[in-house]
Formats: C-alpha cells, sequence, structure tokens
C-alpha cells in the first residue's frame, strides 16, 4: 500500500473523514469472482440476429459499386444494410454542439478512407451465416492515392483526402490550434542554449479484454432498449438519436458495468447502426467487434509527432519553448479536434516559461482514425517533454531533479493558456521522489515550496 | 425456399457435477455451447482465438480455454466453470475470497478466466512459487490491474487452503 | 555482452475534467423504508471503481455507513444525465453531484429525526454506524430504518436529494490559446531503474518509483490499483504497444494479444509509491481524480533510464529492442 506522505499541505486538509480516505471493499468485486457480474453481452433475446460489418479492403478508394446480392444468397442471412437506409448519415460529435464540417459518415457513400472502413452490414441468424454473408459481399474500388503521413499530409501539393478541401481540423480560421505567450524569438535570442528536437509515436490500443459491442431490443411500446459497454450512455443516445432521426425518448440505454473502457467506448459507431437493423427488422440484434476489429478498426490512441525548440539558460532556467505538434487523426476527426486542443493546453508541461509558443495540429490520414484513450492530448507530449528535459539536464550538467523544480510552476505563476497556477504539488512530488530514491537534494531544493516562489536569493 | 446446412446436433457434458445436454451447431466451441447454450456467462469471450485467456475452463480437471474446444468433439467430458467454483452460495473458494482481499479485480472481465487457471495449478501444487503461478496465468490477459495483486491473491489462497488442509480438485 | 543498469526520471502534471468544462454529471439519492440509500446515476464504471467511490462519498456526507448505501447505475431512463466516463471527470464531477444531493437528503433526514427526538437538528449528528444522536448523549437517538419509516408513513417527508455539478463550458481564443482548460491538475513523479540486454536490445524495467499527488486519495487500496495498473500500462506504451510497427507504414499490424504485445506476469516492475493530498478546492472532499495520470510519468523515465544505461536516446515509442540494438550500433559505429 502506498505510504501516505502528510507532512505537505497539512493545513490545507480538514477534519479527518469516516468514510473518504478508508480502504471499504469494491462493490463490485463479489460479482466479478463470482462470474456473475453482468456485462452487456450476457444478456440475450429470443430471435436475436447478428451483424457483421463488410469492410473496406483499401486504404483510400472509391466505391464504384457494392453487390450484396451474393450475401442475401446465404442461408440465414436476413437482409443487407447500406448507406441508403441511414435516415441521418453523419458521425460526429461536432454536430451535438453545432459545429460543422460533418465529417464522417455512418455508412459510407462514394468512397472509403481508412483499411477497415466499415460499407454495409449484414445481418443474419447465426455469427457464422452473418461473417459468410459479409464475406460474400462484392465491393468494385477504384483506389485513389493514399496518405499516411502527417506533414506529408499537410503539404499544399498533397490532394485533400476529406470533403471540406483540407487534411486538417480548422480551428477557427486557423490551420491548428494556437498557444502565443510572450515572445519565443526574443526568448531564444536571449538564450545560452537552443534545443530542438523530434519525437514520435504511433497508434496504440486499448485492448480492452471485452470488446466494443451492444445488443438492441425493439420494446413493445415501440422503444428500444440498447445494451451497450459504451463510456458514455447520454452522449451515445443523444448521437443515435440524430442519426436515426428518432425522437430522443424513443431510446433507452442501458450499461454501466464496462470490461475495461480506457476511452475507447466513447465513440458511438455499434449502437447506431445496431439499432438501425433492429428497426429495420424488427428483431433484437447484436453487434459485437471480434478482437482483430478491436485491434484494427476500433480507434487507437493516434500517433503523435511533436517537435520541440527550447531556449534555456545555463543556471537551467528554460526561457523559451516552441512545440510544433502534430496529431494523427486518421481519415476523421472523431474527438481529435478536443484532444488537439488539450495537447496544446497541456504544453510547455508543469513549468513556468515566460514564452510560449505551440501549434497544435489535427490532421487527416488514410488510417483508422484515433479517438480517445487514458491520457488523451497528455501522454504522449509528457514523453516528449520529460525527454527533452532530460537531454538538457544533461547537456547543463545539471541534475534532473533539480532541473525540474528550477523550472516547476508555482502557485499564482501564469500558464501559457493564461490561467493562474492554483493547487500546484509538482516541487513536493520531485522532493519526495527524489528523497526515496536517495537522490540528497541541496538545501536551497529542499527548501522549494509550490506555495511561494523563493526570491533570488533563495 | 433457402435450406440450412447447418443441422443442429446435441452434446451430453458433466458441467459443474450435473448432466447439461446442450443444442449446438456444427463448429459451435465449448464457449458458445457454455454462454448460448446453457447461459454461463461467467465464462467470458474476449478474442476467440486463444490469446486472451478469459474464457479458461477446466476441461476433465485441466484449465482450457473454451474458445478452442470443439464442442462437439467433447461428448461425455466433465466441464468446471467459475459458477461452479464456490461450494455454497454462501461460501466462496477460498481464491475467490482471496480476490477480494487483496483487491485483485478491477473490470472483472478476466477475473473467472485467471480464478480458473488458479484453481487448476492449486489442485495439483498446493504450494506454488511465485514462478508457478506466473506461469500457470500466463495465458490469461489483464488489462487493468498489472498483474500484482492477482500474483498475491493466488500465494495467499494456496497458504489458506495449505493451513485449512484443504486439498481441492477444482 | 552485458547487462546494463541505468535510472532515470519524469515529471508531469495531469487535468481534471473534460476539456474546456460544459460536461456536467447529475445524481439523485433517495432513502429506501428499509434504512437503505440509493444513488441513481447514469455514470458507468469501466473497473476503475465509480461505483465504490461514489458509495463512498455519499456515506461520508449522509453520516451513515458504507454498507448502507447501494449505487443503481446506468440506465438512461432512470439515472439523471451524466456526460460520461473519459477525461478523469467522474470521480470530481459525479462525487460533487453525489455531495449535493447527499446533503439535501441529509438535511431532511435530521429534520425528521429532530421531528422524532423533539430536540433540534443542530444538536443531532450521525455515528457514522447507522444511528442519529443527540450530540454528547448517543442514547438518545434513532435508527436509519426506524428514521426511514417514520420519514415515510408518519411525517409524509422524502429522504430524497439532487445534485449537479457544472463547469460551464469556456471557449478558446483562437488567436492566443487563452482558456481554461481544467478543474484541478494532479502531478506525478516517476524514478525508473532498468536493464538493457545489450546484445538483444531487451529492456527490463527493474523497479518504479512514484510519489503521486491527488488530492485526496479516496480509497487508498483503489488508488493501489490505479498506481500499480497504470504503471504497467506505462512500461507496456513505452516498451512494447503499437497497432503500426512500422508506422507510418500500416504493414504487420497485430490482430490479437499474441501479436500485440505487452508485459506479461514474469515481466513486472518492483513498485514503491507514496502519496500526496492537496485538496482541489473545487473537488469532492478535495478529489482531483487519479485514472489516467498514472501511465504518463513512468513512460518517459524509463526512456531516460534506457539512455542513463546504454546512452541509445530513443525518441520513438515504443522503444523496442529493435530500436535499442540500431542505437547501440550506432554508437559502436561512432566509436569506430
Amino acid at each position: 500500500m502506498e505510504e501516505l506522505l502528510t507532512s505537505h499541505f497539512a493545513d490545507e486538509r480538514g477534519d479527518p473523514l469516516m468514510v473518504v480516505g478508508t480502504t471499504v471493499p469494491r462493490a463490485d468485486a463479489r460479482g466479478h469472482v463470482t462470474g456473475r457480474t453482468q456485462f452487456y453481452e450476457d444478456v440475450t433475446f429470443p430471435g436475436m440476429l447478428h451483424l457483421k460489418m463488410v469492410r473496406s479492403t483499401r486504404h483510400h478508394a472509391l466505391i464504384r459499386a457494392v453487390d450484396t446480392a451474393p450475401a442475401m444468397a446465404v442461408p440465414g442471412v436476413v437482409r443487407v444494410l447500406t448507406h441508403k437506409d441511414v435516415p441521418a448519415n453523419w458521425y460526429t460529435i461536432l454536430r451535438l454542439i453545432g459545429v460543422e464540417p460533418n465529417d464522417e459518415p455512418v455508412l459510407p457513400e462514394d468512397r472509403v478512407l481508412f483499411l477497415g472502413e466499415q460499407i454495409c452490414a449484414v445481418l443474419a441468424e447465426t455469427p457464422a451465416a452473418a461473417a459468410e454473408g459479409a464475406a460474400a459481399v462484392v465491393v468494385d474500388y477504384e483506389d485513389l492515392p493514399a496518405v499516411f503521413d502527417v506533414e506529408e499530409a499537410l503539404r499544399p501539393e498533397t490532394p485533400a483526402i476529406k470533403p471540406h478541401g483540407k487534411n486538417h481540423f480548422v480551428y477557427e480560421g486557423h490551420h491548428c490550434r494556437r498557444i502565443r505567450f510572450g515572445d519565443v524569438e526574443k526568448g531564444f535570442a536571449a538564450a545560452d542554449r537552443i534545443f530542438e528536437h523530434r519525437y514520435q509515436s504511433s497508434p496504440i490500443e486499448h485492448a480492452p479484454t471485452e470488446t466494443t459491442g451492444c445488443i438492441v431490443k425493439p420494446e413493445g411500446s415501440g422503444r428500444f432498449t440498447v445494451h451497450s459497454n459504451t463510456q458514455a450512455l447520454f452522449f451515445t443516445l443523444d448521437n443515435m438519436a440524430l442519426i436515426l432521426g428518432l425522437p430522443f425518448g424513443k431510446l433507452r440505454l442501458v450499461g454501466g458495468t464496462v470490461g475495461g473502457g480506457f476511452g475507447g467506448k466513447v465513440d458511438v459507431i455499434v449502437e447506431p447502426i445496431a439499432t438501425l437493423a433492429a428497426m429495420l427488422t424488427g428483431r433484437p440484434v447484436k453487434y459485437a467487434y471480434t478482437r482483430a476489429e478491436e485491434m484494427q478498426v476500433s480507434s487507437p490512441r493516434a500517433a503523435e509527432r511533436i517537435y520541440i525548440r527550447d531556449g534555456v539558460m545555463n543556471d537551467g532556467r528554460i526561457v523559451a519553448r516552441k512545440v510544433t505538434l502534430y496529431v494523427d487523426a486518421g481519415a476523421y476527426s472523431r474527438h481529435t479536434p478536443y484532444g488537439t486542443t488539450k495537447a496544446a493546453a497541456h504544453m510547455p508541461g508543469p513549468y513556468s516559461i515566460p514564452n510560449v509558443h505551440v501549434d497544435a495540429h489535427c490532421v487527416y490520414t488514410n488510417r483508422t482514425p484515433s479517438s480517445a484513450m487514458r491520457g488523451f492530448g497528455v501522454t504522449i507530449g509528457d514523453f516528449a517533454l520529460e525527454v527533452q528535459m532530460d537531454r538538457i539536464a544533461e547537456a547543463l550538467g545539471i541534475d534532473p531533479f533539480e532541473l525540474r523544480l528550477i523550472n516547476a510552476y508555482r502557485d499564482g505563476d501564469t500558464k501559457a493558456h493564461r490561467k493562474t497556477v492554483e493547487g500546484a504539488a509538482l516541487i513536493e512530488v520531485v522532493q519526495e521522489a527524489a528523497r526515496i530514491t536517495g537522490r540528497g537534494l541541496p538545501r536551497r531544493f529542499q527548501a522549494m515550496s509550490s506555495l511561494t516562489r523563493e526570491t533570488a536569493h533563495g | 425456399m433457402k435450406q440450412s446446412p447447418t443441422k443442429p446436433s446435441v452434446v451430453s457434458l458433466e458441467v459443474n457435477g450435473s448432466p447439461a445436454h446442450v443444442m449446438v451447431a456444427p463448429g459451435a466451441t465449448l464457449l458458445a455451447a457454455l454462454r448460448d447454450g446453457l447461459g454461463l456467462n461467467g465464462t467470458r469471450k474476449g478474442c476467440e482465438s486463444g490469446t486472451c485467456g478469459a474464457c479458461t475452463v477446466h476441461l476433465d480437471g485441466e484449465a482450457t480455454m473454451a474458445c478452442l474446444c470443439l464442442v462437439e468433439t467433447l461428448d461425455d467430458a466433465r466441464v468446471d466453470t467459475i459458477e461452479g467454483l464456490a461450494t455454497s452460495p454462501e461460501a466462496l473458494h477460498p481464491i475467490q475470497e482471496a480476490f477480494l482481499e487483496k483487491f485483485a479485480t478491477q473490470c472483472g472481465f478476466c477475473t473467472a478466466g485467471m480464478i480458473m487457471a488458479a484453481a487448476a495449478l492449486l489442485a495439483r501444487e498446493p504450494n506454488p512459487s511465485r514462478e508457478d503461478v506466473i506461469v500457470a496465468i500466463s495465458g490469461n490477459v489483464c488489462r487493468c490491474t498489472g498483474y500484482e495483486a492477482i500474483i498475491e491473491a493466488i500465494l495467499h489462497a494456496a497458504a489458506v487452503m495449505r493451513r485449512a488442509g484443504v486439498s481441492r480438485a477444482a | 555482452m552485458a547487462r546494463l543498469r541505468g535510472r532515470g526520471m519524469a515529471s508531469v502534471n495531469y487535468p481534471t475534467g473534460m476539456n474546456l468544462g460544459g460536461d456536467p454529471s447529475q445524481a439523485l439519492i433517495h432513502a429506501t423504508t428499509t434504512g437503505n440509500f440509493v444513488i441513481t446515476l447514469s455514470s458507468v464504471d469501466l473497473g476503475q471503481g465509480l461505483k465504490t467511490i461514489m458509495g463512498q462519498i455519499a456515506a461520508e456526507t449522509l453520516g451513515i455507513p458504507y454498507d448502507n448505501v447501494m449505487v443503481d447505475t446506468a440506465d438512461t431512463d432512470t439515472g439523471p444525465h451524466c456526460m460520461g466516463t473519459f477525461a478523469s471527470r467522474a470521480t470530481h464531477r459525479v462525487g460533487n453531484a453525489v455531495i449535493m444531493a447527499a446533503r439535501e437528503a441529509r438535511e431532511v433526514m435530521m429534520q425528521v429525526a429532530a421531528d422524532e427526538l423533539e430536540v433540534d437538528a443542530e444538536d443531532l449528528t450521525g455515528d457514522g454506524k447507522g444511528r442519529i444522536h443527540v450530540k454528547g448523549s448517543p442514547e438518545k437517538g434513532i435508527g436509519l430504518v426506524d428514521l426511514a419509516l417514520a420519514a415515510h408513513f408518519k411525517h409524509g417527508r422524502t429522504i430524497s436529494g439532487r445534485g449537479i455539478f457544472m463547469k460551464p463550458k469556456s471557449d478558446v481564443d483562437p488567436e492566443t490559446g487563452a482558456m481554461d482548460p481544467d478543474s484541478a491538475q494532479a502531478h506525478a513523479c516517476t524514478v525508473a531503474e532498468v536493464e538493457v540486454d545489450d546484445e538483444t536490445g531487451e529492456v527490463s524495467v527493474l523497479k518504479l518509483t512514484n510519489v503521486y499527488e491527488v488530492g485526496r486519495a479516496m480509497n487508498p487500496a483503489m488508488v493501489h490499483q490505479q498506481i500499480v495498473g497504470g504503471a504497467w500500462m506505462g512500461i507496456s506504451h513505452a516498451l512494447y504497444e503499437t497497432t503500426e510497427p512500422y508506422y507510418p507504414d500500416r504493414a504487420h499490424g497485430p490482430l490479437d494479444f499474441a501479436e500485440y504485445l505487452m508485459p506479461g506476469p514474469g515481466d513486472l516492475a518492483e513498485m514503491r509509491s507514496a502519496v500526496i493530498e492537496r485538496p482541489a478546492k473545487n473537488g469532492p472532499y478535495g478529489a482531483k481524480g487519479i485514472g489516467e495520470m498514472t501511465a504518463n510519468s513512468p513512460i518517459p523515465a524509463i526512456a531516460n533510464a534506457i539512455y542513463d544505461a546504454c546512452g541509445v536516446r530513443c525518441d520513438e515509442m515504443p522503444i523496442t529492442p529493435e530500436k535499442v540494438l540500431r542505437g547501440l550500433d550506432a554508437l559502436r559505429g561512432r566509436a569506430g
């Protein structure tokens, strides 16, 4: 169990608590160890149909034709849904708050933008029949040039893969989310040393042990009950209602017990099409991702490419930080425009740097659309920032703990996004980590506190 | 009219100590038979390819992934699932108690498979080393806990069972 | 051929709540006539333990035992609106909503108790064990079941409450990026010790030492779960995980757990962690949330430890054996 270090901020903690702060048994554990916890797939209904999605085998292509007749000839196949069946064929979070452009079709009308994109949905009596039916569908593609690299996607000569004509999200007229704080060029000019490096990650999958899925049941009342492992019931309901053209009150979402989410069950991908199938057939419908679909088709954490240019004084103070960040949104926006803003807000890290310049781009490429994952907008940024700090520490001959403490933000400082720091505790976690690992810090660093910025004389 | 070529057949198993007859489609897995045929949902479906262990059951006493077994080949086999582990509704198995005590569950989806893998280990090795436990659960993926609490729970359960002089054929 | 050891550190912060706000959550509480309280939500438990924590918060605010509280979630017909479980928002937002609802319920509860005991409500306290009694006179009191029955059948009053927490949505200045992104910031520092096999490029994480500042550790055992599970995921991200091993080329994308590598139970690091609490003024009992931050500081700490061990600076995640070996080759090439 963790040691609770109570010497810090002691006067900010009030009266002792009775229940909060104590270890009580988990409310859900007994169900887990007996196998009785009910996940969405543990319900079943008579007459339930199984949905298997036909998926693109191309990275970027026009759809010339889709022949679903061979699927209908497979015994057990009941119906195939295409884009023509979808009442309002757009999925985008941004619709709910009135931000355009509509960017992702529920089922594509004329083209696919990533390998594995859903094309049409086969409904059958058994999973095997649905899979056989899906395999029988013939799609006639005409390949288009595919873009895979974020910086290449932004070059003017690279064709736009999106109908609105740009391979990036537009932030109020700008091609990126911007932070402009102070004057980085002045900061660089005044700096003793410049450090400029590039950092890169690749997409990462949530890989929960329970895959994404839902079961939809038409009710006698004319409503639909959706058993789902979504992380956000009302968000799912609202999106579904818009896509299906249903009054919101016709939908009921049931769930709340999920076998691992990590951000991978926030997007509304399986519920609308499964409910459409239930509406059109009058039967319960299950749409569950296979593990292979969960791995390669469900949205991953975005790959990011981050350039950091720092102006640093020999005493360790970082006086200017310029971050150029590319988030690989993949084929569709999903939550990435939001996540890119969050990534910009997170810069320049928990440090008070007087001059900060950030350009954070949300870039479209022909790959599986990325979306939220544990640490959205932050995790990869932290990798880049803290490796950069390590480089600076080594080059200046400054202890890595001390470099953090020199630059750490304190209460009352102004962050690059102009919010005032409060509740800071970076200094304290660094001090304690140093102490616990046997790194004895010099007195002036031990005396530092998040509560005040020490004077020049320490 | 389309003729379905897939006529189901009946497979007879002993499940958690009782006879069970379940109708299955050709090529059905033991996992499908347990969940869809018998309503035993504690055996979870995580990958259907034998790479996650969430569907671990005991087949004739051996820890086995139910998604890899063609149930039509299992006539008269003895199958034990998580539902049969506790001796009674009130009395949990020591491994189940240990998972509670050691906070070895988070989302719970891997838990039944982990416990069944552990139960098979403790049935044949009442005094496992940490390495033995690691090997026994190496086919079970957990995405939440980081495994340490699970290992502790299994070792603790083994100690409890040894003290109680209990030697359980799980 | 050698196994080289190294140490590296990283320090980070983490924002609480959906970026820019606009993510409210509601909670409802009612007392049954059998001495229990039901919290009704539409919030989702991903396994991080929301159901447990909300029960604790309600019990604390009501002054009753945790065992008397039931959490009922999630159904959009019966549970009031919740934005969802993400962005480390649930403990903070839903927790605050539960506190508000519990306070309203508690006020009614205390008033009914006051009427039953013929005292003023301010003279009463809950003992945390199921009894409301006069402060200093525990024998003059009433149990929760009797209280609930009295409220419902005798006084005609509902012991129930409603709660909501909302941080209003704000906008970003498009030119400067000025914004109010979060409700609080949590903090972490990780020191990693690794061992690099300079023949295979494999990296073993030997030990992680973590210090977390989380506002309030709501349930120490569950904080431990997030720290250990998150650190494991951090190791996994740093060294193993990718859906595109040759990014930006899409070839050889893994399809199952045999191909998507993560550390197994035999690949665990020794962990030692400590927790600091600096309560957030706007958090439920000061909580800032911990679900996401715990994977973040281990990743660069490991990268920095690898550099310390063998001189290979890896700027690209995941830091695979191939990348380490290429780095070592480059160093040896340079050395002639």
